[in-house]
């Protein structure tokens, strides 16, 4: 008996509603975030992750009112992220509910955000976002940079050497995603988790790549990972969370699994 | 309808608590506050809590209200989450050592953590507390439930038969203490899906 694996279900929210689509593109409606949330809630899901994809500022705001809603009806962790800048987004997002948030582009941008963070509000609930695409491929010595944006402009930094610099300003857990692997179904890159894990002692949520349940267990049994993320094979219907957790728990995870 | 109150201190994020509270138990007033006159006259006192164990003492300094938690917790139902189990206790190592509120004889540690052991820290997501007395606060709960939890540092009480749940983080450490009125638990109910929610249920019921 330990601390269980994970298995957060991320949801992507365009102006107040849950979206879903391939890298995208066929963007359609999935509904309403608090149904959808009420869903994996009773299937089990640990946490849920809201990504907030909203293009125009002016409707930024939107998302607080959905954190709120969720977190009144929903009764497990919530991270929120997104376009988050400033200690004062991080504060607004906490008090309408959200209990961690994960910050990408921001940290690399001002890395003292993520330590003024950590100091006022507590390492708990930082999250830091690493999106890390391989600089060479099939060498025995593979090395990642981080890239901003959702994966659009890249930073010359270091995946392993970001991660470590991340925990030592206080991040609380850190959300690592593979460039190479996010979309492709091809599972996650599992020497990135891998190498990231060796490095720091933070619990890494893996991301990118979930094609089939087989990919959720590398990710934990090889990967090392304390948590995985995934979109598409849970809002497409391919696999409920209980299945996954089923599935996992045969193969010798240790997860929470409740039958009550 | 009862009221209950939960202490703000500045120090953590309440509305988490709050809305947990407002949904187990519909017809009650839930209120937040750090004043004497609302909290003397609460039915039921939650004191929740997160951060690090110096700011927190720090915070209940600087609002006065060490002494209304002392005597509030003497003669109505308290319950304590997380860092507000913690700082029941009389000092933490957390910051080089801080003096808490004394309430619980004990000191709060903090995890030994190594590559060896994997086992990380913060302690953080679902883990089991194993229930080993009977309490009303485990009402309708199996003897083994999952909680959620996020926490560097737990309570180490020195007199053992406060303590009614345990869970196991390398160490095996204590996760719910019940003493007189109090409840104290370091997982976060608030957070823990429908089993966190018969937690606070039962706490409500408590008389």
């Amino acid at each position: 008996m330990t601390v269980t694996k994970r298995i957060i279900p991320c949801l992507d929210v365009d102006n107040g509603r849950v979206v879903k689509g391939v890298k995208f593109v066929n963007i359609k409606d999935a509904g309403n975030p608090v149904e959808v949330a009420k869903r994996y809630n009773d299937q089990g899901a640990d946490e849920i992750t809201f990504l907030d994809i909203t293009a125009s500022s002016s409707n930024r705001k939107t998302i607080l009112s959905v954190v709120e809603k969720v977190a009144s009806q929903v009764f497990i962790p919530l991270t929120v992220g997104g376009g988050i800048k400033s200690l004062d987004d991080i504060r607004s997002l906490l008090n309408s509910g959200a209990d961690k948030i994960t910050i990408n582009t921001s940290a690399i941008h001002n890395p003292d955000l993520i330590s003024d963070a950590s100091e006022s509000i507590g390492n708990q609930c930082i999250v830091v976002a690493i999106d890390a695409k391989r600089k060479t491929s099939g060498s025995t010595n593979p090395s990642w940079e981080i890239y901003t944006h959702g994966g659009r402009n890249p930073t010359g930094i270091d995946a392993i050497a970001w991660a470590i610099e991340m925990e030592k300003r206080g991040a609380g857990e850190l959300l690592v995603t593979s460039m190479d692997k996010d979309g492709t179904k091809e599972g996650f890159d599992l020497e990135l988790m891998k190498s990231i894990n060796e490095n720091v002692n933070i619990p890494i949520i893996a991301s990118g790549g979930v094609g089939n349940l087989d990919d959720l267990y590398d990710g934990i049994a090889i990967g090392k990972a304390d948590a995985v993320l995934a979109a598409s094979i849970f809002h497409f219907g391919n696999y409920t969370i209980q299945e996954a957790k089923e599935y996992l728990t045969n193969k010798g995870i240790n997860m929470r699994v409740t039958n009550e | 309808m009862k009221t209950i109150a939960i202490i703000d201190y500045g120090m953590s994020n309440l509305n988490s608590v709050v809305k947990a509270i407002e949904y187990v138990a519909p017809n009650d007033k839930v209120i937040i506050s750090s004043d004497q006159k609302v909290i003397d006259s609460a039915d039921k006192i939650i004191f929740p809590g997160q951060g690090a164990a110096k700011n927190c003492m720090q915070s209940i300094l600087e609002r006065n209200i060490k002494n209304l938690i002392i005597k509030n917790s003497a003669d109505r139902p308290f319950l304590g989450i997380c860092m507000g189990m913690q700082v029941l206790m009389e000092n933490s190592d957390e910051n080089n050592g801080t003096e808490c509120l004394g309430l619980i004889e004990g000191d709060v540690k903090k995890f030994s953590s190594s590559k060896k052991n994997n086992i990380k820290i913060p302690h953080m997501g679902w883990n089991k507390i194993i229930n080993r007395t009977e309490h009303p606060i485990w009402n309708k709960i199996n003897q083994e439930a999952f909680f959620y939890f996020v926490h560097s540092f737990y309570v180490n009480p020195k007199d053992k038969s406060i303590i009614i749940g345990e869970t196991k983080h390398g160490e095996i450490f204590c996760s719910v203490v019940a003493k007189d009125n109090i409840i104290a638990i370091q997982g976060h109910p608030e957070k823990s899906s429908d089993t966190g929610l018969q937690f606070l249920k039962n706490f409500i019921g408590m008389k």
